[in-house]
């Protein structure tokens, strides 16, 4: 067979292709639909049009993304089936379960209240209107959760039991599945990383229009709560991630020394994290390094005098345990995405504090350059997100679940490269196409700026704003 | 009735609910060419499913996830089975999606007129397709010992699939154009009830062609009994709506998806993949199925939750009752 058709190798590209480009629209959904809720809020008790303008303006890019998060997300359903079948027979006892709750407590609810929001604009009463995009917007955590306790099992299986007879992992204790310590851990991460995506948005948006002198009054508005609530998630996401780090060096140890390209287990001092690293790709020879002793014992033991195994003595531990075989991720692609995460994450909260103290007391800089950095919180807040996961999913590797199923075991046998490959091109087609769609749209949406909302109605003093339509 | 069966129905429940709901989202934007004049009355006709196709589509993601927990190997060979069929699937329903919230971004006609193809393709496309798996199901398919899928697409591409396809795009068609006739006003409606009348002899004589091959090839007396009420109610449907009763039609042609989507399930049961080359590779019910421990959680989960599901899933219809006009599209401003 010709290498490049086969199964395996398209399918975990595709996997990760249509994975990663899901998870683009999704923190912006899980961030944006929040902030949206909170103007809306602040508008209903205070009846201030400009809440009023950020409520329209967010709401129509939240909108023009939410569509790309749904229909990119029935493709992540069925793929399971389509292209990882052993897997789906493998886990489907334990794994369905979450993905099934997640179906009928949070889409459902996320789908039915959306519409209701779009559409109830003075159909329904200004407080239920109100709690149509709450109800949206805990949909959205709802089914957030259930996705992550369901990955979570692949990181970290708990909660089953073999059976050896049918070949398969078999549910005991939904409890426990649901409360995987990696879920636990994994859930405030990205929760929180995804109100950063949502900040970043903010933040841009409203940087854009102020560097032109325009819309003042309510982009200053949104600057300031953007700043904010970058500050604020970011450490938040970065207390959370400390945790997660934890959870996972007691869970997949080999991550963590793929994260940090340690060959041999390091103790105290020697257990320093590596800034910045020039050297061979693969981090197995350093020409130069900026490194901060401890902080990687920390950052794995939350002491100073920890080891981290290295990946020299975990391979020797897993061909014992596991028989034969590479157990170690590709280490370029983790020690990198690792650090590209971690870097920008604290660059964006050093970017926030530095706005806010710029823009303090209502000043506005005049330096287009302040701006200019300003308007890339959005994009490079999405890839601090894309790189975490990428990073995640690629630390697990060769394991689809971690110590029980190999990758290779996972896909369909019956499925044909050249099946895979057609399906490949179709989803890079379909999905650069409407890249290129939605980004226009988003970009002509933050151009138009905050919606004019008109005069009040003369009897009650407040806004009625008019049904919309598509 | 063990779990494993009771699941069986509940995953029938999804599907039933799946294409009701969905069925008339398809068969209105099917019907773009045909009911619409100009660029208002398409605006019309999309928003007449406007606040609802979402949560619709939302039923066979549901259903799928169902069918994932429930029956791990029936879900595992299905979709690896029909592998190019679903893909088509999939790349139209992401084609209609994005097209109901981006069609009205730009007001330039060209740009208009590329989602309209997308929404009647993309409606079209999985209205036929779905029709053809399900005859597939139910008819059988070839699978080795493992249960896995050995033919490729033409395998499904047989006459009775394809029977089975033209009987769901037909029947989707009907009921779509039924609702548009139930929920638009003035010129719009009249179009609407005169073309559900002309779509509706066609489809009787597909539907009633496909139902007497699946009963005289497969049937039970359960099938009997559900196709009969099928076919009663797509008559009476038919009927009702040339005497101008959209709703008490609408209502009918609703009967008759559910009716036949459930007779399907009949003829399945106790299999849920027939194996057509050895009996003795079946998928069923039975070899099929998770632990009756996951079954257990499932059921309790489904028992609390989806009388709340039903709930607010009825109030946004009912929120949305009012017929859509052309001079509501035309005072209202796009969102
Ligand atoms: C804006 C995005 C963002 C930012 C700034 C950070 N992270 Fe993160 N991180 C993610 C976005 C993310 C993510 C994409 O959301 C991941 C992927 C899986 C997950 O649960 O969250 C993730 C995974 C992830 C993992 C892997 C968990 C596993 O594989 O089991 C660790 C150890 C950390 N993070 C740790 C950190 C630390 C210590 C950070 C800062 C000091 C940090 N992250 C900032
Ligand atoms: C949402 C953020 C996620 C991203 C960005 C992501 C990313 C990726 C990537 C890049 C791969 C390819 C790895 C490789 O080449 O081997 C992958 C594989 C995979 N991921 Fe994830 N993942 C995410 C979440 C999930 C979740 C929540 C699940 C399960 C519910 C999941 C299940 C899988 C599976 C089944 C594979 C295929 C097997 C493999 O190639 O490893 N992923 N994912
Ligand atoms: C690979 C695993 C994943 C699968 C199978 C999956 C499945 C889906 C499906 C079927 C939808 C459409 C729902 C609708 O019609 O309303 C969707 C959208 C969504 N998914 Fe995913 N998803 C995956 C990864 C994730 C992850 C990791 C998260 C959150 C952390 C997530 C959160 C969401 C949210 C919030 C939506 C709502 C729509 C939007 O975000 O724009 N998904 N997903």
């Amino acid at each position: 067979m010709n290498d490049w058709l086969d199964p395996l190798l398209l399918s975990r590209w595709q996997f990760g292709l249509t994975t990663v480009y899901h998870f683009l629209f999704v923190p912006i959904t899980i961030g944006l639909v929040v902030a949206v809720a909170i103007f809306q809020t602040a508008w209903v008790r205070s009846g201030k049009p400009v809440y009023l303008q950020l409520t329209k303006f967010f709401g129509t890019i939240f909108l023009i993304n939410f569509a790309m998060g749904v229909v990119t997300g029935i493709v992540q359903e069925f793929q399971f089936g389509m292209n990882w079948s052993e897997y789906s027979r493998y886990v489907g006892d334990v794994f369905g379960a979450p993905l099934a709750f997640e179906g009928l407590l949070a889409f459902f609810l996320e789908a039915t209240f959306i519409g209701l929001w779009i559409f109830g604009w003075n159909r329904l009463p200004q407080k239920v209107h109100l709690a149509t995009i709450w109800l949206t917007a805990i949909g959205t955590i709802l089914s957030a959760y259930f996705i992550l306790a369901a990955n979570a099992f692949m990181q970290n299986p708990v909660a089953y039991q073999m059976n050896e007879e049918r070949g398969r992992a078999e549910l005991v204790n939904i409890w426990e599945l649901l409360t995987n310590p990696v879920a636990l851990a994994a859930f405030p991460h990205t929760i929180f990383a995804s109100f950063m995506v949502g900040a970043g948005l903010i933040i841009s948006a409203a940087a854009w229009h102020l560097a032109r002198n325009q819309h003042l009054e309510s982009m200053r508005k949104a600057l300031k709560f953007g700043l904010w609530a970058m500050v604020v998630s970011g450490i938040l996401t970065s207390l959370a991630g400390d945790q997660l780090s934890l959870t996972m060096v007691a869970t997949q140890p080999m991550k963590m020394a793929a994260a940090e390209a340690t060959y041999d287990t390091v103790c105290g001092a020697n257990a320093s994290f590596s800034l910045f690293t020039l050297g061979t790709p693969d981090g197995s020879t350093e020409l130069f390094s900026i490194r901060v002793p401890y902080l990687l014992s920390f950052l794995s033991t939350h002491t100073f005098d920890g080891c981290v195994e290295g990946l020299n003595d975990l391979q020797a531990e897993y061909s014992a345990l596991y028989g034969p075989g590479d157990y170690t991720p590709i280490i370029w692609v983790t020690y990198w995405s690792f650090r590209w995460m971690i870097g920008l994450g604290v660059a964006h909260i050093l970017v926030a504090l530095v706005g806010l103290w710029v823009t303090r007391k209502g000043r506005l800089p005049k330096q287009r350059w302040i701006w200019n950095v300003a308007v890339w919180s959005f994009p490079l807040s999405l890839l601090a997100m894309s790189v975490g996961w990428i990073f995640t999913e690629m630390g697990r590797q060769p394991w689809i679940v971690f110590s029980l199923l190999k990758t290779e075991s996972a896909v369909s046998p019956n499925v044909s490269g050249l099946d895979v490959l057609i399906s490949l091109i179709a989803f890079t087609l379909i999905y650069g196409i409407l890249a290129v769609v939605e980004v226009r749209l988003i970009i002509r949406a933050i151009r138009k700026g905050p919606p004019d909302v008109g005069e009040p109605d003369p009897e009650t003093g407040r806004h009625e704003p008019a049904t919309t339509v598509y | 009735m063990d779990l494993a069966t009771l699941w069986f129905w509940i995953v029938a429940f999804m599907f039933v609910g799946y294409f009701v709901l969905d069925g008339f989202d398809f068969g209105v934007g099917m019907s773009l060419p045909f009911l619409a004049k100009d660029d208002t009355d398409k605006r019309v006709l999309i928003n007449t499913i406007g606040p609802v196709w979402d949560l619709n589509e939302t039923w066979v993601i549901v259903a799928g996830a169902a069918l994932f927990a429930a029956f791990p190997e029936w879900y595992a060979s299905l979709f690896s089975g029909f592998y190019l069929a679903l893909l088509l699937i999939l790349l139209a329903l992401i084609a209609r999606g994005v097209s109901f919230e981006y069609r009205h971004q730009r007001p330039d006609s060209q740009w208009k007129n590329w989602f309209d193809w997308m929404i009647i393709v993309g409606s079209a496309l999985p209205a036929l397709l779905w029709g053809v798996a399900f005859a597939n199901i139910v008819q059988g398919v070839p699978l080795d010992a493992d249960h896995n899928f050995t033919g490729n697409l033409l395998t499904l591409l047989n006459p009775y699939g394809l029977l089975g396809g033209l009987t769901t795009l037909l029947l989707f068609f009907t009921h779509g154009v039924v609702f548009v006739s139930l929920k638009t006003d003035g010129e719009i409606r009249e179009r609407a009830r005169r073309l559900a009348v002309r779509a509706g002899i066609v489809t009787v004589v597909v539907a009633a062609g496909f139902l007497l091959w699946t009963g005289l090839a497969f049937g039970t007396t359960w099938f009997w009994i559900l196709a009969a009420v099928a076919a009663v109610a797509l008559i009476g449907s038919w009927f009702l709506n040339f005497r101008g009763l959209e709703g008490a039609s609408f209502t009918l042609m609703a009967i008759t998806i559910a009716a036949a989507v459930f007779a399907l399930f009949a003829v399945l049961f106790p299999d849920v993949l027939p194996a057509s080359n050895d009996p003795a590779n079946s998928l069923t019910i039975e070899n099929a199925s998770s632990t009756p421990y996951t079954l257990t959680v499932m059921s309790w989960t489904a028992l609390i939750f989806l009388p709340f599901i039903l709930g607010y899933q009825a109030w946004t219809y009912w929120i949305f009752r009012k017929r859509v006009t052309r001079a509501d599209i035309e005072a209202a401003p796009a969102h």
